[in-house]
């Protein structure tokens, strides 16, 4: 299927801000989704709030825009209901690792088959640039205009920590490898975390003075190496792309259902 | 019968809870009954005193609390000193013989019975000294029969426990029995 | 009735009605005085086919519902003060995007921790106005728990008919109390389902209400794929700015439940006939107030009782005309005065009083009769 079969042409133009990474991200997605073979019934797509949150009104699955930090404790909800969905869960940094940090550490140490994508753009878009806990240290923002004092979130790191048993990272820039992660995700029976790091040349660029979306894109391709890449050592500073973790573990869903079946009788 | 309201208390896993609860069930399931159960919850069930009230009726039950029990069953000595005032005037106070010494000088007939050496020596075990309790209870009021008990511990208690519930119930009539006896023959210990 | 007689808590009332009415998904976070309720469908849940989750708080619970609602299923959550404070933004969005769901809060003293195992009244404006916004609710209670065990039914029954959050608003008396109930046998009681299948190739419109008021609702991973948001949206469920759609919305998201009240109000009536003195109560202060009437009228006081097993949307004429006749009315309820602000509202006489206690104590009919002493001019 062509990819504008998956959208809801219905409902553009979207709001993104042009050189905005998040469109690029939303094109990786549905490409993954589309190789799958997914079948559009079969598939949930939920959200929280925030720029990234639009992303599955566009999108022609049955679509969920819920609350502000809770999209994986809405997804939760639907994949206990309806374990054969495939459920995918789109976030932005600030609702998945501010105001969603709990649900993101729970729903990862569950390992409940969710996709968890991050359109980690390290900003509050929506609400006109304000720090989320991945705007780099010293980074401007509307609310760090001396430059920002809390250090960031490495979102694989948090994610590893917690237990997510698939964790991946990629850029909008990256499009190809983001798909391939996307769809190693979505096909990965447990919790998978994958980063999409994108760009907000609106509220971030501008006011850390780094160009255009064009240069934010450029940026992504220069600063990140794939994982394991000699110039990381020589660099540290550089970003790692890759699948970080991959392993089994059993899922949450195949685990209530293993402990509940058979049992039958009510008491 | 019209109503009788019961207040027992003890401290948090003495069991007086369940007591309460299965002679609302017998009384409730087994004899038609009307019965209310409610509860103090909280950091005085973890090891203060602890409150449990049972009020049994023909009727209608509709106030679910006792605020003057017409029998009031304490077994230690804290339930006693803080519980024994409510005991309606006339009423019976019911208390344990290791626990409590009845100082207060209440307005109820006061008994004091040996219920935890006892289940103790006979049983082995002191699990089961609230239910050896509901016998005491049963035989000085005949609230319910002996059977609904039996039938409301038979449902409620796992069946590796029903065994020693059921010989504590019977100790429990014995020694408000043996009580009786001796009352009638001039030598029981009352407090009132 | 035919049925199973069972001597149990208010809290597994409430478990048995759940199951009655089909059950499908539970989550739940521990809270005193509600936790018997996750507890036992922890265990009985699952053994129906349903399924039950601990949430990692009472947010979590409250947003895992409504994603399992979309999925078809009949869903709960139950609380206490603090976890019903948590659960109030996701209430709002269940409002509306027309989520059906039962929220259960036995309600405990507050505000804060409070008292977390005494008994209050509190949480009536709360369960009303908690959620920011515009908005209607439905609210019900009970005092006994046969009413218990029933009202819960009516509260599903209620959420599909008008695709709302229905609230269920207990007390730790009446959810830890044990008396009698009689479980049903299947079929005793009507339990309703939401129409939720929409025919393939019908053009659907999630948010466009039939002639009849009610919404079809097509379950995620059916035929139908649309945009649920908590957004002001359009008949698809997409977001729109649009002054015309957001009047249209509020308009219908109020009226569908307000306009309805007569259909919603449940209350039963002992002896008002002739009442000289009429007691509104409802929840736990009912039983005591019910203790009142029985006493006073033993005594040859004319005295009746409105019990209220609605809350919400307020049975203004309910009230109105129950207290007709009567001079006195006096509100009995554990806390200052949150239903009494209503009958004020609702009655034409000046005579309203409030008999009240907010200190954790259980309401007694002792408390009652002293301030019905006072009104009738008798003295304390």
């Amino acid at each position: 299927m062509p990819v504008k079969d998956y959208l809801r042409l219905r409902f553009f133009p979207h709001l993104w801000c042009a050189g905005c990474g998040h469109g690029t991200i939303m094109a990786s997605l549905i490409q993954a989704i589309e190789e799958l073979n997914l079948l559009k019934n079969n598939v949930v797509i939920v959200s929280g709030i925030g720029c990234s949150s639009r992303l599955p009104g566009y999108l022609d699955f049955h679509t969920l825009h819920s609350l502000h930090g809770r999209a994986l404790a809405f997804a939760t909800g639907i994949k206990m209901a309806r374990p054969e969905l495939t459920v995918i869960v789109p976030m932005g940094d600030g609702d998945a690792s501010a105001i969603g940090g709990n649900h993101l550490i729970h729903a990862a140490r569950r390992n409940i088959d969710l996709t968890a994508v991050v359109l980690n753009n390290s900003i509050y878009g929506m609400t006109g640039g304000q720090n989320s806990p991945t705007t780099p240290l010293e980074a401007r923002s509307t609310t760090t205009p001396q430059g920002n004092i809390d250090p960031a979130f490495d979102l694989v790191e948090l994610a590893k920590g917690a237990g997510a048993s698939f964790v991946a990272r990629s850029t909008a820039y990256h499009a190809a490898e983001l798909k391939q992660m996307l769809m190693k995700g979505i096909s990965h029976r447990g919790f998978s975390f994958v980063e999409a790091v994108s760009g907000c040349p609106t509220y971030y660029g501008r006011r850390n003075k780094l160009g255009s979306g064009v240069d934010l894109m450029r940026m992504f391709k220069d600063r990140t190496v794939p994982m394991g890449s000699e110039k990381k050592k020589n660099d540290p500073s550089l970003i790692e792309r890759g699948i970080f973790v991959e392993k089994t573990r059993p899922s949450y869903t195949d685990q209530y259902r293993y402990v509940t079946q058979g049992d039958c009788k009510d008491s | 019968m019209s109503t009788k309201s019961f207040v027992f208390t003890g401290s948090g896993g003495q069991g007086v809870i369940t007591a309460a609860i299965v002679i609302g069930e017998a009384a409730a399931l087994h004899e038609g009954l009307n019965a209310v159960q409610t509860q103090v919850y909280g950091p005085e069930a973890r090891g203060g005193a602890t409150r449990s009230d049972l009020i049994v009726s023909s009727d209608p039950i509709r106030y679910p609390k006792v605020i003057n029990p017409q029998v009031l069953v304490c077994l230690t000595q804290e339930a006693y000193n803080k519980f024994a005032p409510i005991v309606r005037p006339g009423g019976l106070l019911i208390a344990d013989a290791s626990f409590v010494s009845t100082v207060r000088k209440a307005d109820a007939r006061q008994i004091v019975l040996p219920m935890f050496e006892t289940v103790k020596k006979e049983l082995g075990k002191t699990m089961a000294f609230n239910i050896c309790m509901v016998g005491c209870v049963l035989a000085f009021t005949g609230i319910v029969s002996k059977d609904s008990v039996v039938k409301a511990l038979t449902s409620r208690m796992p069946p590796a426990h029903l065994e020693m519930n059921l010989k504590a119930l019977d100790l429990g009539i014995e020694l408000a029995k043996d009580y009786g006896n001796s009352v009638a023959a001039g030598c029981g210990k009352t407090a009132s | 009735m035919s049925g199973t007689l069972r001597f149990i808590q208010g809290n597994e009332a409430v478990v048995e009605g759940a199951l009655y009415a089909g059950l499908g998904f539970y989550a739940g976070y521990p809270i005193t005085p509600s936790t018997e309720i996750t507890e036992l469908l922890a265990e009985r849940l699952p053994k129906r086919g349903g399924t039950f989750i601990q949430m990692e708080d009472e947010i979590a619970s409250m947003c895992s519902i409504i994603g399992a609602s979309l999925t078809g299923k009949k869903v709960m959550t139950a609380t206490s003060g603090p976890g019903f404070s948590l659960m109030q933004e996701a209430i709002g969005y269940a409002v509306m995007a027309e989520v059906p769901c039962v929220v259960v809060n036995v309600q405990r003293s507050g505000p804060s921790t409070g008292l977390p195992t005494a008994v209050a009244q509190g949480d009536v404006m709360q369960a009303r106005w908690g959620t920011h916004g515009d908005h209607a609710i439905i609210a019900l209670t009970a005092s006994n728990l046969q009413d218990v065990f029933k009202l819960t039914i009516e509260a599903f029954n209620m959420a599909e008919t008008y695709r709302t959050p229905v609230i269920l608003l207990l007390d730790e008396v009446v959810g830890h109390m044990r008396e009698k109930v009689i479980i049903p046998n299947e079929g005793e009681f009507v339990v309703q389902r939401l129409i939720t299948s929409v025919p393939e190739g019908t053009d659907y419109h999630p948010y466009l209400a039939r002639e009849d008021g009610r919404l079809p609702m097509s379950d995620f991973g059916g035929v139908h794929r649309y945009n649920v948001t908590g957004l002001v949206h359009d008949m698809w469920g997409f977001p729109s700015n649009d002054p015309t759609v957001a009047y249209n919305l509020l308009r219908h998201l109020v009226d569908k439940i307000e306009k309805r009240s007569h259909e919603i109000a449940r209350y039963q009536e002992h002896r008002i006939e002739d009442a000289d003195i009429l007691i509104v109560s409802y929840g736990s202060s009912a039983r005591s107030a019910l203790h009142m009437i029985e006493k006073g009228r033993d005594s040859g006081i004319r005295i009746g009782l409105l019990e209220l097993n609605t809350i919400w949307p307020f049975p203004y004429e309910v009230v109105r005309r129950a207290a007709e006749r009567t001079e006195i009315v006096l509100v009995v309820e554990m806390n200052m005065g949150q239903v009494y602000q209503e009958v004020r509202r609702a009655v034409k006489t000046d005579r309203v009083y409030l008999v009240n206690r907010f200190d954790g104590v259980f309401i007694s009919h002792n408390d009652i009769e002293k301030t019905l002493n006072v009104v009738m001019g008798r003295g304390v």
